[in-house]
């Protein structure tokens, strides 16, 4: 039997993509040969992608495989690493967000980020939390801010929640709560992409039920990218599921197809619970 | 048959020892905390007879009439301190935020360790380098003098406890923020600053607190003075220099005002310091939770 790491090899040189040649859908991210790593040590080793708009994109893989730097690549948070060195083209909309006239600042307002770990500014209210965004990046205007509050909280299914307690601290909410909190801070801004870091790693059943129904309503509005290492997650919500192993993407397809029917050997041996 | 007693005879003496070395904390900690006790003890058995109304709102008395207060050292010490947080708090803060939130400069690499070396500098040799720059230029010992002595000593305490309290908030919100498209720069200034704010003013107070206390660097350039304060360019009172002259005179209504003087001194700090354990104990409750 081959190793892990000599499927990688052949299955990367017996097919030129990962992804299939036919596609039915509009390309809303896509990546050519983006590499990227810390120091000396390359985490993803040329990464070609076309993320479909409009769409839920599960990422998915065992740890340490680079699905979480690929995400962090897409809006220019890897780099703020010290040390991170990145290669390669991120296209948004068919723009480099990687050319050097491009504004990280810029790119970051267009591609939202929900992290593994809910994070809500400690310091500030729901509502100001809700509203971070705008507030700070100049907005003053109380109705514009009022309506982005109650517009985002009802996009991330907290208002009923929270509609009574909006002074009260961010800090205050249950896990689950807080999580939904930094998706309607995510919202706010009125992102066109939304990358989603293990969204629900840190939460009890119930809270990950409410989120994925919660991602699922949102992708009308959004792309959405969502790193997961939990294969049930990617099969009940993702449309379609990138697989990476050891820095590489094996196989991208329809959700369904990837699961019932994978091309590739290492992704079926990973599904099917062989490894990882 | 030796299992039976398997482990008795290592229990007792393991026992022993634990008890012998637990003696040993408790003495350690006792001798620590002894001089404590005994200074305070005996600052407020020697001081607490001077206290009264008059001790606070009365200028002091020549030696040999009775009454009289140590009122224009109190109002010398505070303006002294409050010009010298006027100064280093912008500069300390500003200097901490640098360090914390530009490591990779090499600029903030030496000055950070530059300020290491000013925390540790002898407090007298800072009285001098004041003395030879504002003194002597402006023929007066004053006010802003001594402010200027008290803020070298203040700033890198500020400094590095606003570094040390905006480093430990942690990255994830940091790029929380950065991921909203919010600038770096405002990221800082809005979201890890008012997450580490309770450490920044923890820092104010302690160097408050140094402040008050520094006799050494006055000497050459507040000087002291009988009189309430008249101006930032004249000789200004303080409770350390009052301390320092009355307890060194020979007059034992002098030495029982220094005793007085310094009981309130030791008050004053008990309380900053009382005020920063209450900071200390409430500082990051709500990232905690988020931790």
């Amino acid at each position: 039997m081959e190793t892990q790491e000599e499927l990688v090899r052949s299955e990367m040189e017996s097919s030129e993509s990962a992804q299939p040649k036919q596609v039915g859908f509009t390309v809303k991210v896509e990546t050519r040969d983006l590499k990227a790593g810390f120091g000396g040590n390359m985490v993803l080793k040329g990464i070609d992608s076309r993320i479909p708009e409009n769409r839920i994109t599960a990422v998915m893989g065992p740890s340490g495989c680079g699905k979480t730097t690929f995400i962090r690549c897409l809006n220019r948070l890897h780099e703020l690493t010290p040390g991170a060195t990145v290669e390669g083209m991120a296209l948004l909309d068919g723009e480099d967000i990687y050319d050097k006239t491009v504004d990280p600042v810029a790119i970051r307002r267009r591609i939202g980020m929900v992290f593994q770990k809910p994070n809500p500014f400690p310091t500030m209210s729901i509502y100001n939390n809700a509203v971070a965004g705008l507030a700070l990046n100049g907005v003053k205007d109380k109705k514009v801010l009022n309506r982005a509050a109650e517009d985002s909280l009802r996009g991330a299914y907290l208002w009923d929640e929270v509609k009574d307690k909006l002074s009260a601290s961010g800090a205050s909410l249950s896990g689950g709560q807080q999580q939904r909190l930094c998706i309607a801070r995510a919202l706010a801004v009125q992102p066109e992409v939304l990358l989603m870091d293990e969204p629900c790693s840190a939460l009890d059943p119930t809270a990950t039920a409410k989120i994925e129904e919660l991602i699922t309503n949102l992708k009308k509005d959004y792309t959405i990218i969502i790193v997961t290492h939990n294969m049930q997650q990617a099969s009940r919500v993702a449309d379609y599921t990138a697989f990476f192993y050891l820095g590489k993407l094996i196989e991208f397809d329809e959700t369904a197809t990837l699961f019932e029917n994978p091309r590739e050997e290492l992704t079926e041996r990973y599904i099917t619970g062989k490894f990882g | 048959m030796e299992n039976g007693d398997l482990g008795k005879g290592t229990y007792r003496r393991r026992h022993l020892f634990d008890r012998i070395m637990t003696g040993f904390i408790f003495l350690a900690v006792f001798v620590a905390v002894l001089p404590l006790v005994l200074i305070v003890a005996d600052v407020v058995i020697q001081g607490g007879a001077e206290l009264s109304l008059d001790f606070f709102t009365k200028l002091p008395t020549p030696v040999g009439i009775a009454g009289g207060g140590i009122a224009n050292a109190i109002q010398g010490s505070a303006i002294l301190v409050g010009l010298a947080s006027l100064i280093a708090v912008p500069i300390g803060v500003g200097a901490g935020i640098y360090f914390s939130e530009w490591p990779e400069s090499r600029l903030s690499a030496i000055s950070s360790f530059m300020n290491d070396v000013l925390a540790e500098f002898p407090s007298i040799t800072i009285g001098i380098f004041v003395y030879i720059i504002i003194v002597l230029p402006t023929r007066t010992f004053s006010a802003v003098a001594g402010a200027v002595a008290l803020s070298i000593i203040m700033i890198p305490i500020v400094a590095r406890t606003t570094e040390e309290s905006l480093k430990i908030v942690p990255v994830s919100l940091r790029e929380a923020s950065l991921a909203l498209g919010i600038p770096r720069w405002k990221t800082v200034l809005r979201i890890v600053i008012s997450t580490g704010r309770s450490g920044l003013v923890t820092g104010v107070l302690l160097a408050i607190a140094r402040a008050t206390g520094e006799t050494a660097p006055l000497l050459f350039t507040a000087f002291g003075s009988g009189y309430f304060f008249n101006s930032l360019w004249s000789p200004i009172a303080a409770l350390p220099l009052t301390i320092y002259t009355y307890g060194t005179s020979p007059y034992s209504d002098w030495i029982a005002k220094a005793w007085g003087a310094a009981l309130v001194l030791v008050g004053f700090m008990l309380i900053l310091n009382l005020g920063v354990k209450l900071l200390i104990g409430r500082r990051y409750a709500g990232v905690r939770a988020e931790i």
